[in-house]
């Protein structure tokens, strides 16, 4: 099982043909994800080389995302493609009817993914991203840019708003694996929230607990509290980042500030615990409350 | 980027909204110019308010009525240097007099929740919108925005008509709604807020005050929004870090943080305040992202900045190797004490994982330079750094 995505998961890649899009492509097929289409209007009808291990695979070119579909089956796209054209690029996704889109892109003004979000949502288009690392089902599929040599299958399910700290949580629980490990991005508006993947892992025989992170700015992680507490009966770890972070600064992420009183991790912290979610203090901590769970 | 109110004044001027005249005056002298230019040698009254990016600036005494040009030299004087909420005042906008009949208030903003947009708009204007919203919550019409759809003629109709303006002023605010969700949508705007929208004695709606928060991620199709920024008041080392490219935020601790991908800082920045508990109270001195692509470069100028900050006592480096190599961030650090030689004079704690890690530790093991430390996990880093910081703060 895991979640969104499994290993009959069909990918095209928009934006193959530029240097993140390949670097990237060539660690998606190394890790067993199903490549089979590139979009560039400019080269359709090539085909790219990618070396895995000692083979080497031909993936296709084509003009359109209507095409890479039509030729391919394909049911999920990956966008690596520059800021002032992601907005773009996604309608198209949305309008070839690929019903999984994940935007990797990052800084995107948020004008265009209030856009292209309401457009996914009136099509029934799931998004994940923008600005987020991806997603993987550890031995299934990987689309994005998470390593997928951190760690193996397993039994957690984590979902994160930040890449490092979804390597950093992985890492730390490399013994046990993961269904699927979700880094949803840390735009103020994005495709797939923590509630999404907490119904979707809570509904995922394959998961049996739950990591979820998160950090500063806005209140996802005091809704996804009121979710877990009503619907969620699979126990949750939680992690907050930006205790230290000051009012008014942007750290990092878009969406990372803390507006007056609102948004502050200690907010989020205690949300969390009052809908009898474990917080760790650490990355750390919070792994040895995941191990403990599981013991 | 939060704007100053003469700067949203501008911008409502050039998308039709209406405003009153305003000149902004660095000097007394300025503001008298200013006064003389708007009252035009005809008695009246000008209103002297201070330019911070602060609210409460009434209440602070941040905005006085002049009657006179004289008077309104007097006022600018003592606004000006004065610290309101601890951003001191550099300059002041003397606005035109309005004869007010009666205050509203409209804002638009991002509804991260229901991932749309908001507005609000209420016929009891000029309190602060939040204590408006916690004792009269009724009074505050909250309408959805759909991104795809926006504030048209009949979304505007429907706010006034949410918000309970009567059928005489209605239409007229609806039109300022519509203008104000221009310069909304044309300038990438993630707020706008007038609090007080007015009706004036002679029936006329207009801004006078504003608020506008700017998508910096909209950059690139807003060549105009660069010279809004106010440089100034950028604390210079978060000044020389945008510079290069870098994103680093100043904050006021001893252990000075690089590492790779927003959360894993911030997360970083909460671990050493953690052990910074046990070592003397020490706290990260800074936020420092250097992404994805970690080059001898990047890093060289991510520990010249945090370097020359005066309090930093140590510097924590760590990394989680996804994308990034940890070889490559390796041989960045090396690079980066071979560049900035005799100015590197602070001892590092490393800590890398991930991709490449064994070369990346062995590339720092053969370096052996005096100042690297090497760690093996987050919280052992950390907690290193923490007490190196504590140790020279004290030495010191």
């Amino acid at each position: 099982m895991a979640i969104f995505l499994t290993e009959s998961s069909k990918v095209i890649v928009q934006g193959m043909t530029g240097s993140e899009g390949q670097k990237h492509t060539a660690r998606m097929l190394a890790s067993g994800t199903a490549v089979v289409g590139g979009v560039n209007p400019r080269k359709a009808g090539t085909t790219v080389d990618f070396a895995v291990g000692d083979r080497t695979v031909e993936v296709p070119v084509f003009g359109t995302v209507v095409d890479a579909v039509a030729s391919t089956g394909a049911d999920v796209s990956v966008i690596f493609v520059p800021p002032a054209h992601t907005k773009a690029a996604v309608i198209e996704a949305v309008d070839a009817g690929v019903p999984l889109v994940v935007i990797i892109t990052e800084g995107i003004p948020v004008a265009d993914t209030a856009e292209f979000f309401a457009y996914a949502q009136a099509k029934g288009v799931r998004l994940i991203g923008p600005n987020c690392p991806g997603l993987i089902s550890p031995g299934k599929s990987n689309v994005g840019i998470i390593p997928a040599d951190i760690t193996g299958p397993g039994p957690i399910g984590l979902v994160s708003k930040s890449g490092t700290l979804t390597y950093q949580m992985m890492f730390e629980l490399r013994d046990i694996g993961f269904s699927t490990a979700i880094g949803i991005g840390g735009d103020p508006i994005i495709g797939t929230t923590h509630i999404d993947a907490l119904a979707a892992f809570e509904a995922d025989p394959e998961t049996v607990a739950i990591v979820m992170i998160g950090e500063i700015g806005g209140d996802a992680e005091e809704r996804a509290a009121a979710f877990i507490a009503e619907h969620v009966t699979k126990p949750v770890v939680g992690y907050v980042a930006g205790f230290t972070a000051p009012e008014g600064k942007t750290m990092g992420h878009a969406g990372a500030i803390v507006s007056g009183s609102s948004g502050t991790a200690q907010a989020k912290k205690e949300a969390l615990e009052a809908a009898g979610v474990r917080v760790g203090k650490t990355p750390s901590e919070t792994a040895e409350l995941m191990r403990a769970l599981l013991a | 980027m939060d704007l100053f109110e003469f700067q949203a004044r501008d911008i409502f001027e050039k998308h039709g909204v209406p405003v009153l005249g305003g000149v902004v005056a660095t000097t007394p002298e300025q503001a008298r110019a200013g006064a003389e230019q708007l009252l035009g040698g005809k008695p009246g009254v000008v209103v002297v308010k201070a330019q911070v990016k602060a609210g409460g600036r009434g209440k602070a005494g941040g905005v006085k009525l002049a009657r006179s040009a004289d008077e309104a030299a007097e006022k600018a004087a003592e606004i000006l240097g004065m610290d309101i909420k601890g951003h001191t005042v550099h300059r002041v906008m003397v606005a035109a007099g309005a004869q007010i009949a009666e205050e509203y208030y409209f804002s638009v903003l991002l509804d991260r929740a229901e991932r749309r947009y908001l507005a609000m708009a209420s016929v009891e204007g000029g309190m602060e919108i939040e204590q408006l919203a916690v004792e009269r919550p009724e009074a505050l019409a909250r309408v959805a925005v759909d991104p795809l759809v926006g504030i048209d003629a009949a979304k505007a109709a429907e706010i006034a008509a949410t918000a309970g303006f009567d059928a005489e002023v209605a239409p007229l605010v609806a039109e300022v709604f519509q203008k104000l969700w221009t310069v909304y949508q044309a300038e990438d705007a993630t707020l706008v807020e007038v609090n007080p929208l007015v009706r004036t004695t002679d029936g006329a709606i207009v801004a006078l005050d504003g608020k506008v928060t700017l998508d910096e991620n909209a950059g690139f199709r807003h060549a105009d929004h660069a010279e809004l920024e106010d440089v100034a008041a950028a604390d210079p080392l978060e000044a020389r870090a945008k510079e290069k490219g870098l994103n680093y935020v100043k904050l006021d601790g001893e252990v000075g943080i690089i590492g790779n991908g927003a959360g894993l800082v911030m997360s970083t920045l909460d671990v050493v305040a953690y052990a910074g508990e046990s070592h003397d109270g020490v706290r990260p001195a800074n936020f420092l992202d250097i992404g994805g692509g970690a080059s001898a470069e990047v890093m060289a100028n991510g520990l010249d900045i945090i370097l020359s900050d005066p309090q930093v006592k140590a510097v924590f480096v760590n990394v989680f190797g996804g994308i990034t190599a940890c070889d490559a961030v390796a041989n960045g650090i090396v690079a980066a004490l071979e560049i900035l030689g005799d100015h590197a004079t602070k001892p590092l704690v490393v800590r890398l994982d991930g991709n490449n890690v064994v070369e990346g530790r062995a590339i720092l093991s053969r370096a052996a330079h005096p100042l690297v430390t090497l760690a093996d996990t987050m919280d052992g880093g950390a907690d290193a750094a923490a007490a190196l910081a504590a140790a020279r703060r004290d030495a010191a």
